[in-house]
């Protein structure tokens, strides 16, 4: 081997948003197909089921991270979609995915007229470091319809491990019947209900009205926002954010689609 | 084969256009980026092509507009897995704008780079001889600010996440640097064709 002189230097852009580079992501486990086991499957809401999925060999994820699944026909034919896992890092084996009956959806709609436990499904993940949260931070959490769902992850992750770490979770739901996960939420969450609302609460959209109480109680550090739900929620949303003070470059977006 | 119980799929015709993996999204045209969409104007934008060239060189809205115009039409893919069918995207040749730089003969690769800092890797073979496009129209009309306007990279025969919207400039090096997805699992080249969608593939 001879020596190279680099004559081009490594490049990073004249801009702020930059890769986070905390996260590291097995490229092994995002290029493998696995077997997951349908195992269990829980309603939340009329639209909306989590399942759970036995995968023996799967090699951990963090909160917020998203998977691969497909589907294959007798005919050979795959339908393939990303979905955030639901479940926080330490549930050996075990995965859970919550996914929105999308009318009219091939995936989706397999999940929720079809499947039933002991199905079998490919997976492959888990994937996207970027939008990982390890739990060293603190951590402000925006979303909307099953937008919620890594987010619950990285609630629960907190939980679990009782970390002190500041985090809130604002989420938006259209009624209470439709917020994924009511019964698990805590002081940690505010909900906002966009058409109906219990007894007492306000309905309307989220606003600078929801955003601006969290963001003037900085903590030490600052708040990494984490902003996840259809395109049109997270525009808002970020919007919202930046509009009251937080920097773009700690905003992280998952959008689905 | 894996084949899942019960599932058929939705009721298809063959289509040749569709790269294994991928659905034809019709009409949709899903939304995909990690950050958040930057409020730039056409006068705010520029366009810098610098690193293993002769002349680097930045352009401005008008100056990029001066150079002769081209269009694309065809189909884009993204790593998502939906594909969309027959599009038409207007704008310039990225050739026009290496023909002014004059790329050393040792560059091999580029890093295209978005205002945002958005980074992506090419092959500068995947960039050149009529391959991509700096592109500010979609269907006649300016591209608006979430797919990538005022401007973004236009790279048709890759995933879509090599198109950086919001295009800044392109560094022409002699290695192969990953770029945002790319050091988050993804792959270096990403042929939709081939299915390389993350590292291993
Ligand atoms: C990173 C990421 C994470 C995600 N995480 C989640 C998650 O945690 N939970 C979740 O629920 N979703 C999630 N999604 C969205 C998910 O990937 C799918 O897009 C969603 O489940 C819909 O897939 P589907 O196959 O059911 O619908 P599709 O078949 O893809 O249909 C989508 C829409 O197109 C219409 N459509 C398209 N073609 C036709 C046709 N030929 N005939 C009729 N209708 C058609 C459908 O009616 C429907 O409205 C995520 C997306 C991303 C990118």
């Amino acid at each position: 081997m001879t020596e190279q002189a680099v004559e081009a230097p490594s490049f990073t852009p004249p801009t702020r948003f930059a890769v986070p580079g905390r996260i590291a992501v097995s490229n092994r486990a995002a290029a493998l197909w696995q077997t997951a086991t349908l195992t269990e499957i829980r309603r939340e809401t009329p639209h909306a089921a989590t399942y759970r999925f036995a995968v023996p060999a799967w090699a951990g994820h963090l909160p917020g991270q998203h998977l691969m699944l497909r589907l294959t026909a007798e005919d050979g034919y795959v339908a393939q979609r990303h979905y955030s896992i639901a479940s926080a890092p330490d549930d050996a084996g075990h995965i859970e995915l919550t996914l929105d009956h999308v009318e009219g959806g091939e995936v989706s709609g397999w999940f929720h007229t079809v499947a039933q436990p002991g199905d079998e499904v490919e997976v492959r993940g888990p994937l996207s470091g970027f939008f990982a949260w390890p739990g060293d931070r603190p951590a402000l959490l925006i979303g909307a319809g099953s937008g919620v769902v890594p987010l619950m992850s990285m609630v629960r992750h907190h939980r679990a491990q009782g970390l002190s770490v500041p985090l809130r979770l604002l989420v938006s739901a259209r009624s209470p019947e439709e917020l994924i996960y009511a019964g698990e939420f805590g002081a940690e969450t505010t909900p906002v209900f966009t058409r109906r609302a219990p007894q007492g609460a306000p309905v309307g959209r989220m606003a600078a009205a929801h955003v601006a109480p969290l963001l003037a109680e900085q903590p030490p550090g600052g708040w990494e926002a984490y902003v996840c739900g259809s395109n049109a929620f997270a525009e808002h949303a970020s919007r919202l954010l930046v509009a009251a003070g937080q920097p773009v470059e700690r905003i992280r977006i998952e959008r689905f689609g | 084969m894996n084949v899942t119980r019960g599932f058929t799929g939705r009721p298809r015709a063959h289509n040749a256009g569709l790269p294994p993996g991928q659905y034809d999204a019709g009409d949709d045209w899903p939304v995909l980026s990690a950050e958040v969409t930057p409020e730039l104007s056409p006068a705010e934008w520029t366009f810098r092509v610098d690193g293993l060239v002769e002349e680097p060189h930045t352009w401005d809205w008008d100056e990029a507009h001066a150079l002769p115009g081209s269009v694309y039409e065809g189909d884009i893919h993204c790593v998502t897995s939906w594909s969309k069918f027959g599009v038409r995207f207007g704008g310039v040749s990225l050739d026009a704008f290496l023909d002014v730089v004059r790329p050393h003969g040792s560059a091999t690769h580029v890093v295209a780079y978005s205002h945002t800092g958005y980074t992506t890797n090419l092959p500068l073979a995947d960039v050149t001889g009529g391959k991509a496009w700096i592109a500010w129209e979609f269907d006649g009309k300016p591209l608006s600010p979430e797919h990538g306007g005022p401007a973004r990279l236009l790279v048709p025969h890759l995933y879509f996440w090599k198109s950086a919207k919001w295009i800044a400039g392109l560094r022409l090096l002699d290695q192969d640097e990953p770029g945002f997805w790319e050091q988050n699992g993804y792959h270096a080249r990403g042929n939709p064709w081939e299915e390389q969608r993350y590292s291993g593939d």
